[in-house]
């Protein structure tokens, strides 16, 4: 088993072991006469070793071919042969894991439709769209006159365009080769076809760290961790969707790097980074923990210089090719985000030249010079920091973007930023949520961690970093949850594959038909022999990694040596373990089927909460009822009723949430949309839904709105509606606009619409859109979110008419009236009807609305 | 209130009808039609007028071609014109479609549209014989008040004329006209003119000359939906591995009179009766047997209310819009299908082979303004011609489907202003060698062929520089 493992590493050439239990007799039983051969060599005794070894450890099959010459022949066929049967094993294990990737993410489609989910997937599809129809240079250069009216927003400099590129060159190449695909169809598609490259970038990833087995394990758990599942379902076409594939592509590169010392993977590994910044605002995560790993190996004096071609072309090329992201631009080297890198950069080069120094120097010039560096070094440092230090905190933000200081303080979205703290997958998450979206990989992780210590090499501790760091940032925002899923299913995979490995290998030791004692000296002996060839490669592993690598052939042949004796040092702790752990064969075998049931329960909670948890579309709601499935497209419904029945130019005013929905399904120009980049704009419209319908007529008035959408889910009892999200629309609006407090539609600190409410809050828009002849439906108007019957019942609109309200209610369009339908008379009766506390308040809003 | 323009309206077409009495220059003064009867059909937005007409051949020379003339305004309309001839006596009776083709004639008095009908024997002198007209208006019904609010009921205006435009002398003629409600508001009398509950009755008129012309007006209730498709394109795929796929592309608006101010959904849901009694709720589609993977969807995905009988003879799909369509209100969908090719493709004779398919619109009561047919027919196929029962414009288009090379024929007929009675079948020839259906498997075969001997010589080649 142990060679199973080691010998995998050398992977390029598919040399994988298959385990012995699949290997032909014949194939054995040469083997065995070569490796006793080998053996002799070394060690009289271990003939009979040796055979009982072929049953436990197995490592012969790799010792051979640097051990005996005379051998090698027959044993390298021999060998080639269970390495190409491994290899395409392990290939049809990974092709059989990217179609379970892909497939699990279908659950959308088939229960569903193919459409796109959610909210801003719509924003990328219709980018997608204008991409495939103008071109790549109109693209750049979109000036999108449909939101954000009057502003607009520069599309092309705004949006990580990763996603976009990708789906839009999927399309452009399938419509080459005439596969007249839509576009929707390819945007569909498209996160479930990178979660499948996802699994494989994690069997790559964890392969480096700790071999084939856990590399399988861990892309196994990967292509179904229900986080991930979350995002990347048929149809959220979302920049995650890419981004986690780019992020554990990178890592994998980095790490390859780290392990060979190549050049040419250092490149690839820019490239990978070029990708993810492309793809996603989480590049961050990587540009910080990739330095924070250098350090952690300078500090451990791990420094090499692999470490050090791992990273200074990542920083040099990275910083390059990001900053060439329109989005990024100068951002790559003046924000906060960006400075750990340079200070790394800095601090691996004073490394690499003291290590340079140390070289050349006597020990005794080199205690010298490190004195008078040091002691100047310090002075300018110092001076260099506190510059530093003052241009970050001259800046408002010091230099940090409101996302990311919210990653370092919890709590700084909700004090300062209510715009962040609005949406809900910015919260810290819950307990719960961590079961449900990592299940029984929080349990295994912490074996793994431990599994990374054992041993510790530059890569495992890569991983522990990764781990660490992104269980942190997932307990600051459920959101990011996303990054720490493909660490816990590394993670988790090293301590499955471990486990399996240390079970099955005790159970395999004490086969019936293998003598105990000659096991146990197998374990004991093959240790020894293994430590001292350890000691002897380990010798030669410098030299090697320094050749250079041209040819493909020999760099293959090469990878195989350099990669043994890492294999070899593992080889040698396995055996260690394995005497020390040989445990009995009752506890394995029940420990194994608990194992395969904590496995068994893990695939059953994915499948499931791929099915029913991460599917829904959320513009199309189903509810099962006694009669069968019943459907809610009522989005769709005043979507497409938007786009037919209104004038193209008409401007439509919603709460920032069905801003892209509204751009992307009714073509109508939005105020505000989900790229909330202008909180002032946002806290307009919201102040417009919370002040009082004159008030509101003018605000919306002043912005050339002609309609105005809310959702309601009262009549149905769908909970997201407006109603519930309007405290935000207050705090963003009295966040701007002072005259909006949110005291006034509280009763006594609680929010209500009852009879208990506040005339302010009864009077405000909001309230009225939603609950305009509401009770004519059942008589008594009473809203089954809120589970109470509404305050004010029977009121008039006069200044804004229905126009139109979809079959369940769930979406109701209002038209602004014209002016001139104001009759005087009208207005006194109304302001007779209601309290004096508006009219005042109307005129407080007439003072200060900012749009006159 | 519309008294003053009905007044300006009857004016202006009596001084037309003083016209055609004066510069009467019929062209064959041979022919008269001793008894005509005509009944209009106006319950529906699709105006249905049977004419009846009993001809006579008073001249001496034996006569094929009789004229029917229709005014300007109702051409524009005038979606088909059939005509067919009852043959045998009494009991025996039965019917023949004859040949009918517009005409232009050259001193056609005010504009006056001709169509001709070219009997299969000659009138001979004296012989009389009987001919069964029918011909169907669109867009005819003029909705008045224009715009009605979601509680209003829908009235229109209905033009025509008391009197059978024609350039023969009729004896006798009789109108019924049939509203799809006892409901109406007004209407022009020309006695003698009865009206008994839904049903009107001009004439009979003795012994009228050629062009006689008195015009009336009809304003009734008809709350019967007005489903027009602007444009509907249906695209025919044809795949000789046995399967048809229909994809028909509408652009549905509602022609009645429009929708003005508010929609509450509260009215239309809880008094369906009184609100909205005009609103277009659901569309029936009649399609072909044996039809499978039905979608009705629009550019935002599927919708999700539809309905599909299938039984032996025939399938119906029942869709509903989106939303309930009022007057003017649009929406635009797809609805695909797939049918076995089996019994739509035949072998012609001459070996050559032929799609026999329905050229219409598949949704019941429908006015369609443009229709576009496209046949795709299989790559590698030649000679393409459509033999189409009317007279369609006809051109050809080349299509790059799934891994095509040199692209697929595409048979493009385009037509506008159709009812259902288009829904006829229409053929299209072709050849096809069956060998063409092999050449994308084996250009998929060669492909993947040819990645794995690549993939192969990389294996087996070495490159490098140092051994």
């Amino acid at each position: 088993m142990a060679a199973y493992r080691t010998n995998v590493i050398s992977k390029e050439k598919g040399n994988f072991v298959v385990p012995a239990f699949l290997t032909p007799a014949t194939t054995k039983s040469s083997l065995c006469s070569a490796c006793s051969k080998s053996h002799t060599t070394n060690n009289g005794r271990l003939l009979l070793i040796s055979l009982s070894s072929h049953w436990t450890i197995d490592w012969p099959s790799m010792a051979a071919p640097e051990t005996s010459t005379a051998a090698v022949p027959t044993l390298y066929t021999n060998n080639t042969l269970r390495n190409a049967f491994g290899g395409v094993l392990s290939f049809f294990i990974l092709l059989l894991i990217g179609v379970l990737a892909f497939s699990i993410r279908l659950f959308s489609v088939i229960k569903y439709e193919s459409v796109i989910h959610e909210f801003d997937p719509y924003f990328n599809y219709r980018v997608t769209q204008f991409l495939t129809k103008k071109g790549i240079y109109d693209f750049w250069n979109w000036f999108d006159d449909r939101t954000w009216y009057p502003l607009g927003r520069v599309i092309g400099g705004t949006v990580y365009p990763g996603l976009t590129l990708t789906a839009g060159t999927i399309w452009w190449l399938l419509n080459s080769l005439n596969i007249p695909l839509s576009v929707e169809t390819v945007c569909v598609f498209t996160a479930p076809i990178f979660s499948a490259f996802a699994s494989l970038a994690t069997y790559l990833l964890t392969k480096e760290v700790k071999g084939a087995g856990a590399g399988l394990t861990a892309a196994a758990l990967l292509a179904m961790v229900p986080s991930y599942i979350s995002r990347s379902v048929a149809g959220s076409y979302d920049n995650e969707a890419v981004a986690i594939f780019a992020l554990i592509f990178t890592f994998y590169l980095y790490i390859k790097t780290l392990n060979t010392g190549s050049l040419f993977y250092a490149t690839l590994n820019s490239i990978a980074y070029f990708y993810m910044v492309c793809s996603w605002g989480g590049y961050t995560f990587i540009i910080n923990l990739i330095p924070m790993h250098v350090l952690l190996c300078i500090v451990t004096g791990r420094y090499s210089s692999r470490l050090y071609i791992a990273y200074a072309p990542l920083v040099v090329l990275g910083t390059l090719l990001a900053a060439l992201v329109p989005v990024v631009g100068f951002n790559a080297v003046m924000t906060s985000e960006h400075f750990a890198s340079f200070l790394v950069f800095i601090i691996i080069h004073v490394v690499a030249f003291v290590y340079y120094i140390k070289g050349i120097l006597s020990p005794k010039m080199f205690n010298v010079a490190v004195t008078l560096v040091v002691s100047v070094g310090l002075a300018v440092c110092c001076a260099v920091i506190a510059v530093l230090i003052a241009l970050v905190a001259s800046s408002p933000t010091k230099g940090w973007s409101g996302r990311s200081l919210s990653l370092l303080d919890p709590t700084y979205a909700s004090k300062y930023i209510p715009i962040i703290a609005s949406v809900s997958e910015h919260q810290p998450p819950t307990w719960p949520s961590y079961f449900m979206d990592i299940n029984v990989l929080a349990f295994l992780v912490p074996a793994g961690i431990i599994a990374c210590f054992l041993p510790l090499t530059d890569a495992s501790s890569f991983v522990i970093l990764y781990i660490a760091t992104s269980v942190y940032f997932s307990g600051v925002m459920v959101r990011l949850m996303l990054v720490l899923a493909p660490a816990a299913c590394i993670t988790s995979g090293i301590a499955l594959s471990e486990a399996f490995d240390v079970l099955t290998g005790s159970i395999k030791f004490q086969l019936p038909g293998v003598s105990s004692d000659a096991g146990v000296d197998a374990g004991e002996t093959s240790s020894d022999t293994t430590e001292a060839r350890n000691d002897e490669v380990k010798a030669e592993k410098p030299e090697e990694t320094s050749k250079d690598q041209f040819s493909k052939k020999s760099k293959k042949k090469e990878r195989e040596h350099v990669e043994k004796p890492s294999a070899k040092s593992k080889v040698k702790t396995k055996a260690e373990k394995k005497r020390l752990l040989a445990l009995p064969l009752e506890a394995s075998v029940v420990s194994l089927l608990l194992l395969i049931v904590l496995g068994a329960f893990y695939v059953v909670h994915c499948v499931w909460a791929a099915a029913e948890a991460y599917s829904a579309p959320s513009i199309v709601l189903t509810s099962r009822s006694h009669d069968g499935l019943h459907v809610f497209d009522d989005f769709r419904e005043a979507y497409a009723w938007l786009r037919h029945n209104t004038d193209v130019d008409d401007k439509v005013a919603s709460w920032w949430d069905y801003g892209y929905q509204t751009t992307a399904m009714a073509n109508r120009t939005v105020i505000v949309d989900n790229n909330t980049w202008n909180n002032t704009h946002i806290a307009t419209v919201g102040t417009a839904m919370s002040s009082p319908e004159k008030a509101a007529w003018e605000i919306f008035h002043s912005l050339d709105v002609k309609y105005v959408l809310v959702v309601f889910g009262g009549l149905i009892g769908y909970p997201s509606d407006d109603i519930n999200k309007f405290l935000w629309m207050v705090r963003i609006g009295g966040g701007v606009f002072p005259h909006i407090k949110e005291p006034d539609y509280l009763r006594d600190g609680q929010y209500r619409i009852d009879s208990q409410a506040t005339p302010t809050m009864l009077n405000c828009l909001m309230y009225k859109l939603s609950y305009y002849r509401f009770v004519e439906t059942d008589g008594k108007a009473y809203d089954r979110v809120r589970r109470t019957e509404i305050g004010k019942k029977y009121f008039k609109l006069t200044h804004f008419e229905e126009v139109f309200t979809t079959h369940h209610w769930m979406v109701r369009i209002y038209k602004l009236k014209p002016p001139k339908n104001r009759t005087r008379g009208k207005t006194k009766k109304s302001k007779s009807k209601t309290s004096s506390t508006s009219s005042s308040k109307r005129s407080g809003t007439e003072r200060k609305n900012p749009w006159h | 209130m519309e008294a003053p323009i009905r007044a300006t309206e009857f004016l202006r077409f009596t001084l037309l009808s003083l016209l055609f009495f004066v510069c009467r220059s019929s062209p064959s003064q041979d022919l008269l039609i001793s008894n005509a009867e005509r009944r209009i059909d106006l319950t529906s937005h699709i105006v249905k007028v049977y004419l009846t007409l009993k001809v006579e051949n008073a001249g001496s020379t034996p006569t094929s071609e009789i004229l029917l003339a229709f005014p300007p305004t109702q051409v524009d309309h005038l979606a088909t014109v059939e005509a067919l001839v009852t043959k045998g006596k009494r009991k025996k009776t039965t019917l023949a479609r004859l040949d009918v083709k517009p005409t232009e004639l050259p001193d056609a008095p005010n504009g006056t549209k001709y169509f001709t009908i070219y009997l299969s024997n000659p009138l001979n002198s004296g012989e009389s014989t009987t001919l069964e007209v029918l011909y169907l208006f669109t867009h005819s019904l003029e909705p008045f008040p224009a715009e009605i609010g979601q509680s209003e009921s829908q009235l229109v205006y209905y033009r025509d004329s008391a009197l059978i435009l024609s350039p023969y002398h009729i004896k006798q003629q009789t109108t019924f006209l049939k509203t799809p409600s006892t409901k109406v508001e007004s209407f022009t009398s020309v006695e003698p003119t009865n009206r008994a509950g839904t049903e009107m009755k001009y004439g009979p008129y003795e012994d009228r000359p050629p062009y006689s012309f008195s015009p009336i007006l009809i304003h009734f209730e008809n709350n019967s939906p007005f489903p027009v498709v602007e444009e509907l394109v249906r695209e025919v795929e044809i795949s000789h591995w046995g399967n048809l796929q229909v994809t028909e592309q509408y652009t549905l608006v509602h022609g009645g009179a429009r929708h003005k101010g508010v929609f509450s959904r509260v009215d239309y849901q809880s008094r369906p009766n009184l609100n909205g009694v005009s609103s277009l709720r659901y569309l029936l589609a009649r399609l072909p047997p044996r039809v499978h993977s039905v979608y009705y969807r629009d550019e935002i995905g599927n919708i999700s209310s539809s309905h599909l009988r299938t039984d032996s003879r025939k399938s119906e799909l029942e869709i509903e819009p989106r939303y309930p369509l009022f007057g003017g209100w649009k929406a635009t969908f797809v609805i695909g299908y797939g049918l076995p090719l089996q019994d739509f493709l035949f072998e012609s004779s001459d070996d050559r082979r032929y799609l026999n398919f329905t050229f219409g619109c598949p949704l019941l009561d429908t006015v369609v303004d443009k229709l576009t047919v496209k046949v795709v027919l299989p790559e590698g196929s030649k000679d393409p011609s459509a033999v189409v029962p009317f007279t369609v414009e006809q051109h050809l288009e080349t299509k790059y489907s799934y891994l095509d090379v040199v692209g697929r024929t595409v048979v493009v007929m385009e037509k506008k202003n159709l009812v259902p009675v288009h829904n006829s079948p229409f053929q299209v020839y072709y050849t096809f060698k069956p060998i063409f259906m092999l050449a994308e498997p084996l250009m998929l075969a060669s492909a993947f062929f040819l990645f794995f001997v690549a993939c192969l010589a990389y294996l087996h080649i070495d490159l490098s520089i140092r051994k």
